[in-house]
């Protein structure tokens, strides 16, 4: 009784959706609670018989979805219920219902299959029409494929309300059930001639999807898009015939010149800017080879520039930007109006402003260029600031710094870069200091004196998103610091206390800086005292500067107690990378220190402290290049190497073995060694680490044997490993071989001739490697949903044997030209091999996608 | 093809959301407070459209238009015109001024059904079908009397019934 009388009384007072709006605006704060208490209401409403009760509950929930995010999932049971209704008002709701919370997952789906085709055959346009929104919301394969024939049927309907929708739902159809093609294609095509306004327009729309998604296919409907594109007036359908053109006519450039003449005349005669903006985009992104559409384009997009519509300023930069890589004369003739933009208050337009004065960048402006823009980057807010220096950084960087002449004044620019005050752009100005670095020689004069600015001044190192920007100079200057006329200096700015401010991985750099910069001057101090025993070193040490020889024991020694002082309160850092290094420093410091101070009286050179200096030296002289992009991959994979293997149990295998490891290492080796198993962390390749870890070889390689031994499966073959073992002195080769590109493909800039008059200063050498720097372009992915293609393909092969017969009777009526027709033949011949080969395997298809394949276009249109 | 339908009030409460391929209803939320919180930094008369990418995916294209108190706005991809799309929005809130005789915010919270039905005339499964505002009037009128009409034949047979049934 009392559930009885509960659901009465939620049939009687049931709050409808006014009701529910009308409370939730009344709520100031707690509106989740309204929310759930509404939801407890429509949850128990919701599971009455009646079906009015039920259809206001779902509409309730309905909007709670829409708009304040509740879930529904739970209630697609109940939105069946409703929709099958005999009451319009029901049915809606529940369409509605269903359109806006089902998906390919819904378990009920299945169950709506045979109201949709009940609505569908009905005698109600309105109805019907509630069922094909609904379908072409949900349609899955399944209900595309079950519905198909009343598909087909609706298609034919004399109702224009109903045939327009039925024409858009099509869309959904041939997306989800590809076969449907063989039985609704025809019809679609027919409305292509329909008279009806609205009717063009709906089968226009489904057409420039279906094109979008794989232009080759509808070559062939190319007369009916072109009879369409010349009679038809209407803006909504000219917009989407253009945009179907787009798409055809760069596949086929023939096509470009056919549809050239009527697009001008649209872009003449029209008065609706929205129609001429297609025009220009149409013309130039598929028909710039056209040169009075094209002149005609640009002056439309002059007269778009000038406009104080904003909107119509953005378009015409925009179709200025999709122009720009093949005509840039174009954007040169409308460059006051650029310039002028980048001051615009719109966002937007100083965007598209920016990518334009980057387009028009080449090696003689580019530095009058960036200054103008490094003036605004200073003046903008840090987005759009941000954004220019990202632009200049891309566009002086592209293909290896190819409008680059003078890289001084470009280093010196990345300098003031990384003080704009809103820069964010550190990591990548980082990595160009140090590409520019070992790509260009000339260069690194320059790059020291920049880096040095950077280096010594500490209030830069309180902004973090210059730090790897201060990576990059602290790694500069240790590299390079033969260039550099005060050492002493920089392992000062290197040991600075505000390094404490950085990550501890770029203090690693800075403290392995500091000990190339010490490992150099006692280089210089060493090979000044005795110029007679080793007559190579100061030639080698000083070429770049003979001043550097000036140091004397004070020097050296404050130079080395500085350094030590810095260090020492480092060796006891937590983050291991920063107190390895600090610690490796520390006892080369050690090590030779004492002996310094006997050198000054004894004359004997082969003390052990010059030979670690030398062979220090050795280390750091070799030169580091550029590593290209593709190294990895052109090693060629190891025969026998075992990459899909399951390596579950190597855990275990680990933890058996590294024990004994850690075990033996902390008693046979020296305490400096301990923790040199993090070298694989290090951002530089330090050749030191590969050297010392040579030492404790034995030992390790006894363990490896035994390891080799008892779990060789996941080892190279044995042969190839023993080679390995071998030619240890050949493992730096090995190494310097995979960082370096072979001779061969070291590629150096020469000088353009022509070029060279002009320049006052020859441009320095970029080492290039020739395909490593380029990312790789993808293959072309063959169309992505082939079953489609292919359906529609076999339907338009028939349609077009159909013309084909038609044609030859009014050959003479068209006017075909004789080699035209061979073309056409030969065409056939080639579609007729396509067929045959249906069935090869895939690789082969995609093979026949990407070189010509045959199209038939009537020969009226070439 | 539209990708969404939205239009919500200068404080970021939102009045008619659509999409047109399926989102989870929290995916819903949070794109469209993701579209407010740029539109509400966007000055007066700058351009009506936007990048959108980061929060609809690559290919996306924006138009908005700020009407007193609300801003409609189109999402759409590469087959739409940026300028149809913004005298589409125009076509939409015609057809409402036409429905409600000078369209306000409030007309547009307090039916929901109406506006869906205005909408569903105009966009059919992210597809522009129709344009003309006095088709589209013709067709929601049309709509309201079917169900009107089957409502009132409900209201007698559902109480009396119900009253006999027990």
């Amino acid at each position: 009784m009392s559930s009885t009388s509960n659901s009465l009384m939620d049939s009687l007072f049931q709050r409808s959706l006014e009701d529910l709006i009308k409370g939730l605006r009344l709520q100031i704060l707690g509106e989740s609670t309204f929310i759930s208490k509404s939801l407890d209401e429509i949850r128990r409403e919701i599971k009455q018989t009646d079906l009015s009760t039920k259809s206001i509950a779902l509409q309730k929930l309905s909007y709670l979805a829409a708009l304040h995010g509740v879930d529904m999932s739970w209630a697609a049971f109940h939105a069946v219920e409703v929709v099958s209704s005999s009451r319009f008002a029901h049915k809606r709701i529940g369409y509605h219902a269903i359109a806006q919370s089902f998906n390919d997952q819904t378990p009920v789906l299945l169950l709506i299959t045979n109201q949709l085709r009940k609505d569908l055959n009905s005698s109600n346009e309105y109805e019907v029409s509630l069922a094909l929104e609904c379908l072409s919301r949900i349609g899955t394969d399944d209900l595309a494929r079950d519905l198909t024939p009343e598909v087909f049927t609706l298609l034919g309907s004399g109702k224009a309300f109903v045939r327009k929708k039925a024409i858009g739902v099509v869309l959904r159809v041939f997306d989800k059930y590809p076969d449907a093609v063989k039985v609704c294609f025809k019809r679609l095509v027919e409305n292509l001639e329909s008279s009806d306004p609205q009717l063009l327009s709906a089968v226009v729309g489904v057409f420039c999807e279906l094109t979008t998604k794989d232009p080759r296919s509808y070559l062939p409907l190319a007369p009916e898009f072109y009879k369409i594109l010349v009679d038809s007036r209407n803006n909504w359908v000219l917009i989407k015939v253009l945009k179907i053109f787009s798409k055809l006519a760069s596949i086929e450039p023939r096509l470009a010149k056919k549809v050239a003449d009527p697009i001008c005349e649209h872009m003449r005669r029209t008065v609706g800017k929205s129609l001429v903006f297609e025009c220009v985009r149409t013309v130039v992104s598929s028909l710039s080879d056209q040169e009075t559409a094209l002149k005609l384009a640009v002056a439309k997009i002059r007269e778009f520039l000038v406009e104080d519509d904003p909107n119509l300023k953005y378009l015409g930069l925009h179709a200025l930007s999709i122009v720009a890589p093949k005509h840039l004369w174009a954007v040169l003739e409308n460059k006051e109006a650029v310039v002028k933009a980048l001051s615009d208050e719109d966002p937007n337009v100083k965007l598209e402003a920016l990518h334009l004065l980057m387009a028009m960048v080449n090696e003689d402006n580019v530095s009058e260029i960036s200054r103008i823009l490094m003036n605004y980057a200073l003046k903008s807010d840090p987005l759009f600031c941000n954004e220019i220096i990202g632009s200049i950084l891309l566009a002086c960087s592209r293909n290896s710094y190819e409008i680059i002449v003078d890289f001084d004044w470009y280093l010196s620019l990345l300098g003031e870069m990384a003080r704009i005050p809103h820069c964010q752009k550190g990591k990548e100005i980082e990595h160009q200091l140090i590409d520019i670095g070992t790509r260009v020689k000339d260069a690194r004069l320059e790059l020291v004196r920049v880096s040095r600015a950077l280096l010594i001044d500490p209030a830069l190192l309180g902004n973090q998103f210059l730090h790897p920007i201060l990576s990059a100079a602290a790694w500069a200057l240790g590299e390079y610091v033969e260039f550099s006329k005060t050492p002493y200096e920089i392992a000062e700015a290197l040991l600075q206390p505000r390094t404490c401010l950085l990550p501890p991985s770029i203090r690693a750099i800075y403290i392995h800086s500091a000990f190339k910069v010490l490992v150099f001057s006692l280089g210089a101090y060493f090979s000044a005292k005795e110029p007679t025993s080793s007559p190579l070193v100061p030639e080698s040490t000083t070429s770049g500067f003979s001043s550097v020889n000036g140091f004397t024991y004070k020097s050296i020694s404050s130079l080395l107690n500085m350094i030590e002082l810095g260090l020492c309160s480092l060796s006891g850092t937590l983050d291991v990378e920063v107190q390895e290094r600090a610690k490796n420093v520390l006892g080369f410091i050690g090590m030779i220190k004492h002996e310094i101070a006997e050198k000054v009286t004894s004359q004997d050179s082969e003390t052990e402290a010059s030979r670690a200096i030398a062979f220090m030296e050795d280390i750091f002289s070799e030169e580091l290049g550029p590593v290209s992009s593709t190294a990895q991959e052109k090693i060629p994979l190891p025969e026998g190497l075992e990459l899909k293997e399951n390596l579950e149990d190597l855990q275990e295998i680990c933890r058996e073995v590294l024990e004994p490891i850690d075990d033996s290492k902390s008693t046979s080796f020296s305490p400096s060694d301990k923790i040199s198993f993090s070298i694989a962390k290090l951002r530089i390749r330090d050749q030191q680490e590969a050297s010392s870890s040579s030492s404790p070889e034995p030992k390790s390689a006894y363990l490896l044997a035994e390891h080799r031994k008892r779990h060789g499966l996941y080892y190279l073959s044995s042969q190839k490993s023993d080679d390995h073992n071998d030619s240890n002195g050949n493992n730096n080769n090995n190494n310097t071989l995979n960082e370096y590109p072979p001779a061969n493909e070291i590629s150096v800039d020469s000088f353009n001739p022509k070029k060279k008059m002009n320049q006052s200063k020859p441009r320095p050498v970029v080492v290039k490697l020739d395909e490593g720097d380029e990312s790789k372009t993808k293959p072309d992915a063959s169309s992505n949903d082939e079953p489609l293609s292919r359906a529609i393909q076999t339907a338009l092969m028939g349609k077009g044997k159909e013309k084909e017969r038609e044609k030859d009777n009014h050959e003479r009526d068209l006017d075909s030209g004789v080699n035209e027709q061979s073309l056409r033949r030969d065409k056939k011949k080639k579609k007729n091999g396509e067929k045959r080969s249906k069935h090869r395997s895939r690789r082969r298809r995609d093979e026949e996608v990407s070189a010509t394949k045959p199209v038939e276009i009537p020969d009226f249109l070439l | 093809m539209i990708k969404a339908v939205l239009m919500m009030n200068t404080q970021g409460k939102p009045r008619l959301a659509k999409f047109y391929d399926f989102l989870p209803v929290e995916k819903q939320q949070e794109l469209i407070r993701g579209v407010f919180s740029v539109l509400c930094s966007r000055p007066e008369n700058v351009s009506n459209f936007l990048e959108i990418n980061s929060l609809f995916g690559p290919d996306s294209r924006l138009v908005y238009k700020h009407y007193a108190t609300l801003y409609v706005v189109l999402v759409f991809d590469g087959s739409e015109n940026e300028l149809a799309m913004l005298d589409l929005i125009q076509v939409l809130v015609e057809t409402l001024d036409k429905c409600f005789s000078n369209v306000c915010e409030l007309d547009i919270v307090f039916n929901y059904s109406k506006m869906h039905a205005v909408l569903d005339e105009i966009v059919f499964g992210g597809q522009v079908l129709e344009t003309s505002s006095a088709e589209v009037m013709k067709a929601v009128e049309e709509i309201s009397k079917l169900e009107a009409a089957s409502n009132s034949i409900s209201l007698v047979p559902k109480s009396v019934s119900g009253w006999r049934g027990r």
